[in-house]
């Protein structure tokens, strides 16, 4: 019942600000309604019981990305942002793709045979993540790491450049 | 019905601790600050309401809460009226995870989370939202830059600062507070002697993170007219200090924490203890502020990223070398 009810609140906090997210007309509100779409998605992990990467969604998403997109918007408009064209005029194409998606995200959804089984939660997740990232999936947790060195001397070298 | 009773149980914990923060954090720390402030500098500071002084800030308050409103007719208003909100919860919400004491074997905190420290350093980054919002949102280019300088400061810190969260993670072998402080023993346990790199990062970065001097320069008074908050009055600009003085203040409650033993100290009762140890995190902070002067922006950011972050990042792979053999 209260896990309904919780399920539900944050669906409607997340669901209304991504709709503030595509239909505003202003680019920095745009952004700044983000934040509660990521909060209502935290909230959703915390139901599922995933604290760690709830906390992680908030440092990261609502407080470092957002702040990013604001960051590159206010430097890069004059410190306004409010003359970027938000959208293309090209609605029904839109909705006919969005349409086509969820159909077909839903389609999988239904027919996927959700596994059932009965394990255990680990009372504390940041250590088993940890673990596992050290063990089994040392390989994904490497790649990542590389790609974001890559992207980190990327960034170096385009800043260099300008100078 | 046992979510119903949570949920009553966190508004009453909720009104109980924000109600006590913004008395205790923000009025009294206002005071303090300026008697501080007034001692380091050889004059009186406030003085004449109240014994001593001692009700500056009430008088403060109630003449801030007097104040008009006023909405810059070229403002944002939806953004401009919700970013202190913002400040002030994210500062408020800091306090969840803060271990006070002990009474028997109950913990005095809000809510143990397993994912404490990472909780707080998401809600610390949290501010920098407020700000950005608040900058823009007033339509003056001195906020707008104000806020820019404080967006880039504390992306800047936040990473340091989650250095040597970790690095005292690590030691502590878990990341809720509880668990940290009771990883700490005695005073040659405690982390700020084990973990002593860590420490003074964390307080460098802590520093820069509530934008103290010598890292106010979002709020540079000479240069900026007071950064992002000049167009906000009344109530709206209190909202502002009440979450930069209840960060500030969470701030030290974590150092105290993770490296001063949190609650722990003999004779005193372990809630003495605990705003014994604030109070002189509190007090150190005030002493750099009217110490020492503000920083340049570049200096500032490459402090930061090259020699905090670097040393940060030597500390954990040391704390682990150390850790595994």
């Amino acid at each position: 019942m209260g896990q309904l009810a919780a399920f539900i609140a944050l669906s409607i906090i997340t669901l209304a600000a991504a709709i503030v997210v595509v239909t505003s007309g202003n680019i920095v509100r745009s952004a700044l309604s983000l934040i509660p779409t990521f909060l209502g998605v935290t909230g959703l992990y915390i139901l599922l019981q995933a604290e760690f990467v709830a906390g992680i969604q908030v440092l990261i998403y609502a407080g470092a990305i957002t702040v990013l997109i604001l960051f590159v918007i206010m430097l890069t408009e004059g410190g306004t942002g409010l003359r970027v064209r938000q959208t293309t005029g090209q609605f029904p194409l839109g909705m006919l793709a969005a349409a086509v998606l969820a159909v077909a995200l839903i389609a999988v959804f239904v027919g996927t045979p959700w596994p059932k089984t009965s394990g255990e939660l680990p009372q504390y997740t940041a250590a088993p993540i940890g673990n596992l990232f050290l063990t089994s999936m040392v390989l994904i947790f490497e790649a990542t790491s590389l790609v974001l060195l890559v992207s980190l001397i990327g960034a170096i070298i385009i800043a260099r450049r300008e100078r | 019905m046992n979510w119903f009773v949570e949920i009553l149980k966190a508004i009453g914990l909720a009104a109980l601790l924000f109600t006590f923060l913004a008395v205790v954090a923000a009025m009294f720390g206002v005071l303090l600050e300026r008697k501080i402030g007034g001692w380091i500098q050889s004059r009186l500071g406030p003085k004449h309401v109240g014994p001593q002084g001692l009700f500056q800030t009430l008088a403060d308050t109630v003449k801030l809460l007097q104040k008009e409103h006023i909405t810059p007719y070229a403002a944002d208003p939806a953004i401009f009226n919700t970013a202190p909100l913002i400040v002030a919860t994210a500062g408020l919400m800091d306090w969840v995870v803060i271990p006070f004491g002990t009474i028997g074997t109950l913990v005095l905190v809000v809510r143990d989370l397993n994912i404490g420290v990472l909780f707080f350093s998401a809600m610390a980054s949290m501010t920098v939202v407020g700000i950005l919002a608040g900058g823009w949102a007033s339509n003056n280019k001195y906020s707008m830059l104000g806020a820019l300088r404080s967006a880039s400061q504390m992306i800047s810190y936040e990473l340091p600062l989650a250095t040597a969260l970790i690095a005292v993670a690590m030691e502590a072998g878990t990341l809720s507070t509880v668990g940290i402080v009771r990883a700490q023993a005695g005073w040659l346990g405690s982390f700020v002697v084990r973990q002593f790199p860590a420490f003074v990062i964390f307080m460098i970065a802590a520093t820069a993170e509530v934008n103290r001097v010598p890292f106010d320069l979002p709020e540079a008074e000479s240069e900026l007219v007071a950064g992002y908050f000049s167009e906000y009055t009344g109530m709206r600009f209190a909202l502002f200090q009440l979450g930069e003085y209840a960060e500030m203040f969470a701030m030290a409650a974590m150092a105290t924490t993770l490296f001063l033993g949190g609650w722990k100290g003999p004779v005193l009762p372990p809630l003495i203890w605990f705003l014994i140890k604030m109070y002189l995190v509190v007090f150190f902070l005030m002493w750099m502020r009217w110490t020492y002067p503000r920083f340049r922006l570049d200096q500032l950011l490459n402090l930061s990223w090259k020699l905090l972050l670097p040393a940060g990042l030597l500390w954990i792979l040391i704390t682990g070398y150390r850790l595994t053999n």
